[in-house]
């Protein structure tokens, strides 16, 4: 499976996935540079978390503009797998792939910490390791995570099922205390329509190997490649 | 022609920084303020003379990439020609 | 154009830069004529201590430096030390205090800037960072402001360049008040075969500038006194450093990238007077002199002189020495990633440097004697008169109610937890934390083997100031048992020695004393002094802070399938207390904080009970023995109990044989294990071999810390002295 991560000047976690992707799943895997719009074959395309450009402006917002975007949607547009995480799924909704923006964390600082995410959706490639309702534990590291669209958007979002994973309690259950960065609807994770274009906040390359002390994020990575894998073979 | 874009949060979302902002001020004793909203200015010079023209550019950069109009609104200035 | 410098040049002058008289003739009489302006400013800036360690000098020299492992000892920007499968670990630790007390974002973004850069200069990828903070009290003016602004710099400079913050530690004493302490530290990882050196060579080859443009940052307040300066000219110029993480992020990769191309001889960042102590440091260490024309360096504003170019601290900037014609492959490196590249210069014979500016010559001096032989002082030092006095042996009362009293300390800013503060850095990112902040030592992953590297960073100020050997001392066995606790064995130490106003012969004498008991225990413990820095002048309005010789410790543990918890992981372990009780009271927590008396010879340090203790936790984590491991240090083996008990909120019941005052004392050499009932017998048995005193005290398990004691017994629930001791800093700083 030929996967590319995204570099864009400012990516800080583009080597974090290279190595789950390369090292922990065996996969073929480049980096992509942000200002030649190629993927060089990648059926798999991860931007990761950083502080592409600087994020001066807004977190992505100058991202989603680089010339690799280009490529990436055209990408997305013909059913291809787009990862984005963190600073990575800024930049997807930045670049309207994905509905909604992040905006400042709730409590305004920059909160490093483990979260626990319910699986909502356990039908798209991303999520079909998982099980629907399944609790996972994963680091966040953001300053601009919180998530927000306009109120009928939210609705429409539930509604075409695009939630994919949510802030809850360690227990699974929905709790304010838990949705730390203040999100609509406790929204740590999108899906688009296809499901193949998937943001979350989290950060699952983090949490991909047990000598970390937690593993549950692999699935993730295990899962889009398999789907990539899929999709290649469908003869797309 | 010179002009000044400001970027707001949009009015219905809650402005935790204008917020934070507003409690500073009541702690340092300016109690009577209603509202803060924290924003950013942009100053343009533009390289073209028509205020039409230099409208359209602005709201053009605004809805492309100075404003996320899902959470922010966005005010356009044109400011008066630089004698220079 | 008309350049301040044509402004006259005499000893006040001088003075205003901080040459001392003596030092000026001493210039005037190398040179065999006046000084430039700029030649002054050159002078003072590598005169200065900071540059030169003029102070410090004859007393860094009793550090033992060498070892086994060590490939850079200090000298270089960073040191160099071997652990294992070909990998070399390149450290170093910084202060920023002035610049942080000034404006806290900035102050403290750029020390951490300026230290990351201090290691990937030299051919090594940063994968972690520790910071030690002092503040003083909380109601001191400014100081809630300056905790916040602090914070927040390391965390937004840090975060940004995608580097984690690991651990350091965070204290409070009213001698922080008006001069707080924010020390970087900066850890990174090389193959060993590609360690980059700042040591130019090669008679012609080309000086390169990479990284941002110069502006009139940080460029000296006292040289702003001049009537050559304008009022006008005064506004536009900002002292205050600004960093530019993503610049830093990017110049990172792009330093790295241009080392793999074989063209770079050396290179080194501009940290403390930029540009020059840049050439000058890396034209001494190779022997050769330099050319440079400052009409080539890339400026943010027009105008600025030579004088201001030599001098600015604009951050993010590198200077690199390249191979006379490949230099394209290196200033093609830098344009990839959008960064300003340029020669400025070149390598010349001789050993003089030759400085143009608007084609006419600014500065033409001999490096060797404003380097190497820069002025050295034997500054007088002796104790001070009130000593005697201040070691008295304090008053230590009884706690009534030893419960209320940990609940009590536990919410004071020293003990409480610190979350607040690093849950603002990301110490997750790079993937290869295994133990983060909160713990007695921070454990990476050193990727592709079995090995970890272990971090901490220790002092306690109260101590050093009761008795700065001992506290020296303290400061280095401290950090070995921290180390110990993950299981891993030293490799090295960088420091950073914060003292007062070295021409106060007590400051002298403080600074001396640390300095001795550092060594005492790093020749005891084997652990040598590879890198290191030395901030004087810490004070206000004479007031000088506590010595605080903050020691950040690097060690190796072999196999991290085997590193135990700094807390009880699980009920039904047993509890077992190594090391000798006393009851040791000055300096302590205890009295500091709960009695507000700061009197006493603080613990006695007994190195050779440390190094076994050491020996002993290594050799336990190494046969998987431990579940959990955790030293004694402030607030004795009360705090460390409690503390025990949040990690997974596993209590305990013990009995101890001590009165109620001792369950707070601070002696050295001990820690606290808990292990499975089938290997307590193994653990006590490890412990008399290695002639450590061991006793076991109980067992893990329940939702309560209990302590039976000489004449009572101290119970508390553990959700509820979490919640205190969770929530005490936040509240503190009113958030």
């Amino acid at each position: 499976m030929r996967c590319g991560v995204v570099v864009f000047p400012g990516s800080n976690c583009d080597h974090d996935v290279y190595h789950v992707l390369k090292h922990v799943l065996d996969q073929e895997v480049r980096f992509l540079w942000h200002d030649e719009p190629r993927l060089h074959g990648s059926e798999l395309v991860v931007l990761p978390g950083g502080w592409s450009y600087g994020d001066y402006l807004r977190g992505g917002a100058l991202a989603a503009l680089s010339p690799v975007m280009g490529a990436v949607r055209e990408h997305a547009e013909r059913g291809g797998l787009v990862l984005g995480i963190c600073n990575g799924f800024q930049v997807l909704t930045e670049a309207k792939l994905l509905p909604g923006a992040l905006r400042p964390n709730r409590g305004q600082r920059f909160e490093c910490r483990d979260v626990y995410l319910r699986v909502e959706r356990a039908d798209t490639p991303f999520t079909r390791e998982y099980a629907a309702g399944q609790v996972l534990r994963m680091p966040i590291a953001h300053g601009e995570g919180n998530y927000e669209h306009f109120p009928y958007e939210l609705d429409r979002l539930e509604r075409d099922r695009l939630v994919a994973l949510r802030y809850v309690a360690p227990d699974g259950a929905l709790a304010d205390e838990w949705n730390v960065n203040g999100s609509a609807r406790a929204i740590a994770g999108l899906a688009n329509a296809g499901g193949n274009v998937f943001g979350l906040m989290p950060h699952p390359e983090r949490c991909a190997e047990e000598v970390l002390g937690n593993s549950d994020g692999l699935a993730l990575f295990a899962g889009a490649v398999r789907g990539a894998a899929q999709l290649a073979g469908a003869g797309r | 022609m010179k002009a000044r874009v400001t970027v707001y949060p949009r009015k219905e979302i809650l402005d935790p920084q204008g917020k934070a902002i507003q409690s500073a001020l009541a702690r340092v004793g300016f109690r009577s303020v209603r509202e803060v909203r924290a924003g950013k200015s942009f100053e343009l010079d533009l390289g073209v003379d028509d205020a039409q023209q230099a409208g359209d550019l602005l709201a053009a950069m605004c809805e492309k990439l100075l404003a996320n109009t899902v959470v922010e609104d966005y005010e356009i200035e044109l400011l008066a020609a630089d004698a220079s | 154009m008309s350049a301040p410098a044509e402004a006259v040049v005499d000893a006040k002058r001088a003075a205003e830069m901080g040459l001392s008289g003596e030092e000026y003739e001493r210039l005037t009489g190398l040179l065999g004529r006046t000084p430039s302006l700029t030649e002054l400013g050159i002078t003072s800036a590598l005169w200065s201590e900071h540059c030169s360690y003029k102070s410090s000098k004859v007393h860094l020299k009793n550090f033992p430096t060498s070892g086994a492992h060590v490939l850079q000892g200090p000298g270089e920007n960073a040191g160099v030390v071997d652990v294992g499968h070909g990998w070399v670990a390149v450290f170093k630790m910084e202060s920023h205090n002035h610049p942080s007390f000034i404006e806290p974002y900035q102050g403290a973004a750029t020390g951490v800037g300026g230290i990351l850069r201090d290691v990937f200069t030299m051919g090594a990828r940063p994968i972690a960072l520790l910071d030690s903070l002092r503040f003083g009290e909380l109601d001191a003016p400014r100081m809630r402001s300056l905790i916040d602004g602090v914070v927040r710099g390391i965390g937004t400079y840090g975060n940004c360049v995608g580097i984690p913050t690991v651990g350091g530690e965070t204290g409070f004493h009213r001698s922080y008040n008006g001069n707080i302490l924010v020390n970087a530290f900066a850890l990174g990882i090389a193959r060993r075969e590609r360690i980059f050196k700042a040591r130019a060579a090669g008679v012609g080859n080309p000086i390169l500038y990479a990284g941002s443009r110069t502006g009139r940052d940080g460029i000296h307040g006292a040289t702003m006194a001049s009537d050559s300066f304008d009022a006008e000219s005064e506004k536009k110029r900002p002292t205050v450093q600004v960093g530019d993480p993503f610049t830093e992020k990017v110049l990172l990769e792009a330093c790295l990238e241009a080392m793999r191309t074989g063209a770079i001889v050396a290179i080194q960042d501009m940290g403390a007077a930029g540009l020059t102590s840049s050439t000058f440091e890396m034209a001494s260490r190779g022997g050769v002199g330099f050319r440079l024309d400052l009409d080539r360096v890339p400026l943010r504003e027009p105008g600025l002189s030579a004088y201001e170019i030599m001098l600015s601290e604009s951050q993010e900037r590198m200077v690199i020495v390249a191979q006379r014609g490949k230099q394209e492959a290196v200033t093609r490196v830098f344009q990839r990633w959008g960064l300003e590249v340029a020669t400025i210069g070149e390598v010349t014979a001789g050993g003089r440097a030759e400085i143009r500016r608007g084609g006419r010559i600014e500065a033409a001096m001999a490096i060797a004697p404003l380097t190497d032989q820069a002025p050295v002082y034997h500054r007088p030092a002796a104790p001070p008169a009130d000593l005697a006095r201040r070691q008295a042996p304090p008053e230590v009362p009884v706690p009534d109610d030893p419960g209320a009293a940990l609940a009590r300390l536990l919410a004071t800013p020293e003990l409480a937890s610190k979350e607040w503060v690093w849950r603002q850095y990301d110490h997750t990112v790079r993937t290869s934390t295994v133990v983060g902040p909160g713990g007695d030592a921070a454990v990476l992953l050193l990727k592709g083997t079995p090995t970890g590297l272990a971090l901490t960073s220790d002092v306690n100020p109260v101590y050093c100031g009761l008795d700065p050997r001992a506290g020296g001392r303290q400061a280095v066995a401290e950090a070995v048992r921290n180390l110990a606790c993950v299981g891993a064995e030293p490799v090295g130490l960088t420091d950073c020695l914060n003292f007062g106003n070295p021409e106060n012969p007590e400051i002298m004498w403080q600074l001396r004393e640390c300095v001795l008991g550092m060594a005492e225990a790093c020749r005891a413990l084997a652990v040598p002094v590879v890198s290191g820095n030395v901030s004087l002048y810490n004070e206000t309005e004479g007031r000088s802070i506590l010595p605080t010789p903050t020691v950040a410790m690097v060690g190796v543990v072999p196999d991290l399938g085997d590193t135990p918890e700094a807390h009880f992981v699980r009920a039904g372990d047993r509890v077992i207390l190594l090391g000798e009780d006393r009851d040791e009271h000055g300096g302590s927590a205890y009295l500091r904080w709960l009695h507000g008396i700061e009197q006493g010879r603080p613990p006695a340090v007994d190195l050779d009970a440390e190094g076994r203790l050491a020996r002993l936790l290594r050799a336990l984590t190494g046969q998987s023995l431990l579940h959990a491991a955790h030293d004694l240090s402030e607030g004795g083996l009360a705090v460390a109990l409690a503390e025990a008990t949040f990690g997974a909120r596993v209590g305990a019941r013990v009995a101890v044989p001590l009165g109620a005052a001792a369950l707070f004392s601070e002696s050295q050499a001990r820690a606290l294990i808990a292990c499975s009932p089938a290997h307590a017998d193994r653990v006590l048995e490890h412990a008399q071999r290695a002639g450590v005193p061991a006793r076991e005290i109980g067992e893990t398990g329940g939702d309560r810390l209990e302590i039976a004691f000489d004449g009572g017994r101290l119970e508390a629930e553990v959700a509820a002295l979490h919640r205190t001791w969770s929530r005490a800093l936040p509240e503190a700083l009113g958030l």
